[in-house]
């Protein structure tokens, strides 16, 4: 069965560099792409009640906005490769909401960055790469 | 910006003339203009049953509170376990995240009802009506869960889908088009006096009256200083939110209130617990103060009264506020935000309000005759040891056990007092244009009205302006309930399907 690679995608410098790194890995490996962008999301977040009354139409331009800045982007980017690439928008928590989705699409690899700067706020509150490490249910590549 | 210094071209000339030499004089006028314009309609509100000294809305409120209970079956208790599943996510799609969760609709709800209510309402109740009144602040707790289930299913499920995408609702949504589904007249009408009185609740119960417990709360604290100025800072303030559209203050308020809340209900729990010996007999008072009165004015009666009419107030059940803070939810099952809500009262009143009376019980704060065993009354009310009464009450029964508890009251009491206002702006603005239309010019009409009317009522305490304030929202639920009367047969219907399929497996917990 050939693999799938799942990446989690923000579009930031080094988002680009895991997407790279994945994408050379799946040519080598003849397997295909998922590109995930995770917007963070919490159930239990406080909202006002104008919030909650333009959540709705709020959460379709964020959805809009993501296609358009995020995903499009580095789906052209990726259209060059040949290789065989997915795109979802998720809403959740980065690190869980990205292993329910390799869950989800089956795949067996998963692919993040990281920008390396382990300041104050990654210290108390975690990164996306750091909490990935303790809870993947999969092999985790952390591209630096 | 040129809105800006108009707006505050005329608070400072609001402020010039409330100059402390003109103050009492211009005071006098408003409160005899007032009283004489609003009187008669406060009166008319509040009267007593005939034969009885029970305010017959106090009455309107239970009864109906009654009916829903009977009606639904006691939903409140039936289905208590279901809505706390419902709130942790457990039936929610995940294809829905990033929508408004059940546990975010609640949340926004009960930001606009815990607030003066659970602190001050409650040492109003208990000062008055003695420990017996908490019996029946709870017993009112517990049955209003009933009203606010069916309320704020009807606002989920008659609420208004905008074209640009925003969702909205409420009592003057489910009246018009409720009434419409059965084919029952007078829909537009009870609609149309709901909205009224809610912009007048918005500007006294949720304004007016807030802006003045803040002010006696900062002026306790900082010493006595004119109210002008809290209103004007106040509605500075609420002005830069709701007119200046700067969301980050109330973005702040809303992270900072719940949290307000917990430690409020922390500080109580700890002097409940390091007290645990004494809740027994605080728990005994409560009962016997419940059906005899322990010397309170009007004995039983006097503490019943006491107890239903606070714990209204508090959980606003029948009210209609709560469906309209309801209504976004993200949700196919209107009932389920119905079971959800029903959380509310619960929280409001039977946990909060009765921690607050325990705490003021266990702190002996009321003073009792020894040989009696009685409490000891003066003009109706019960002798505390420090002579205080309403919020000061509660500072003064939290300060026997942590004495730098009034300060962090204090903040609590003017957050929550923000808080509320928020809220109520909202609510009013949703009436107002249910009424008026939506339009910017329109909202911001309303939303000056509502910033001046901060000012007015940190200014002049006056005793008929804060019972307008109180009849004002009182007469929400006349139409709100009546209406809900006429609409019940259609949540029964929903509450009915939504049992069955929960029952056959086909609304099943999502896994996540």
């Amino acid at each position: 069965m050939p693999g799938k690679l799942i990446v989690g995608y923000d579009g930031s410098p080094a988002a680009r560099r895991a997407v790279d790194f994945a994408a050379a890995a799946a040519r080598a490996q003849d397997a295909s792409l998922v590109i995930a962008h995770v917007l963070e999301w919490s159930p239990y977040s406080f909202l006002t009640k104008e919030e909650i009354e333009e959540r709705h139409a709020r959460r379709r331009d964020e959805l809009r906005r993501a296609e358009d800045a995020v995903i499009a982007p580095v789906r052209e980017r990726l259209a060059s490769t040949g290789l065989k690439v997915e795109t979802m928008i998720a809403y959740g928590h980065s690190a869980e909401k990205l292993c329910a989705l390799a869950g989800e699409t089956g795949a067996t690899q998963i692919v993040v960055g990281r920008d390396g700067n382990g300041g104050l706020a990654s210290r108390m509150f975690g990164s996306t790469a750091g909490s990935l490490v303790q809870i993947a249910p999969l092999p985790c590549t952390i591209v630096p | 910006m040129r809105l800006f210094h108009a707006f505050l071209a005329a608070l400072a000339a609001f402020v010039a003339s409330a100059l402390p030499a003109a103050a009492q004089s211009i005071d006098a006028a408003v409160n005899a203009a007032f009283e004489n314009a609003t009187g008669w309609y406060v009166n008319l509100i509040f009267a007593s049953l005939p034969g009885t000294n029970i305010p017959w809305i106090v009455g309107w409120l239970v009864i109906g509170a009654f009916v829903f209970s009977f009606y639904f079956g006691f939903v409140q208790f039936r289905w208590v376990g279901h809505a706390i599943k419902l709130v942790k996510g457990d039936y929610s799609d995940p294809n829905d995240a990033g929508e408004v969760s059940h546990f975010q609709a609640l949340a926004t709800a009960l930001s606009g009802t815990v607030g003066l209510g659970n602190i001050a309402g409650v040492a109003v109740a208990v000062g008055i009506g003695g420990p017996g009144a908490t019996f029946w602040m709870i017993l009112a707790g517990l049955l209003g869960m009933a009203t606010k289930f069916t309320e704020c299913t009807l606002g989920v499920k008659y609420r208004n889908e905008f074209p640009d995408g925003r969702v909205s609702g409420g009592p003057m949504y489910y009246l018009t088009r409720g009434f419409e589904e059965r084919g029952l007249p007078g829909g537009m009408i009870l609609a149309v006096g709901f909205s009224i009185f809610t912009i007048l609740g918005a500007l006294g119960g949720g304004n007016m009256f807030q802006a003045n417990q803040a002010h006696q709360q900062i002026a306790g604290v900082v010493g006595d200083f004119p109210g002008w100025i809290t209103g004007v800072i106040f509605a500075t303030v609420v002005f830069i939110v709701i007119v200046g559209g700067i969301k980050s203050i109330a973005k702040v308020t809303e992270k900072v209130v719940p949290f307000m809340g917990i430690l409020y209900v922390l500080a109580a729990l700890v002097i409940i617990l390091a007290n645990i010996d004494q809740v027994g007999t605080a728990f005994a008072r409560i009962f016997e103060g419940a059906f005899t009165g322990l010397g309170v004015a009007g004995g039983m009666v006097g503490a019943l009264i006491q107890g239903f009419r606070r714990a209204a107030f508090s959980n606003e059940a029948g009210i209609g506020s709560a469906a309209i803070a309801h209504s976004a939810v993200k949700t196919k099952e209107p009932v389920t935000e119905g079971f959800v809500a029903l959380l509310e009262p619960f929280i409001d009143t039977v946990v909060i309000c009765t921690m607050t009376a325990l705490v003021i019980i266990i702190s002996d704060q009321l003073v009792v005759d020894p040989e009696t065993g009685l409490f000891v009354t003066e003009n109706g009310q019960i002798v505390t040891q420090t002579g205080s009464s309403g919020v000061a009450l509660t500072s003064d029964a939290f300060a026997t056990a942590f004495s730098w508890f009034p300060v962090v009251l204090s903040i609590a009491v003017v957050l929550f007092a923000f808080s509320t206002m928020l809220s109520w702006s909202y609510y009013g603005l949703k009436a107002w244009t249910f009424l008026f239309g939506e339009g910017k010019t329109k909202e911001l009409i309303f939303k000056l009205i509502f910033c001046f009317f901060v000012i007015v009522g940190a200014a002049v305490s006056l005793d008929p302006v804060i019972a307008f304030s109180d009849a004002a929202l009182f007469s929400m639920a006349i139409f709100n309930v009546l209406g809900l009367y006429f609409l019940m047969p259609l949540v029964r219907k929903e509450l009915r399907s939504y049992s069955a399929r929960l029952k056959s497996g086909e609304i099943r917990p999502v896994k996540h």
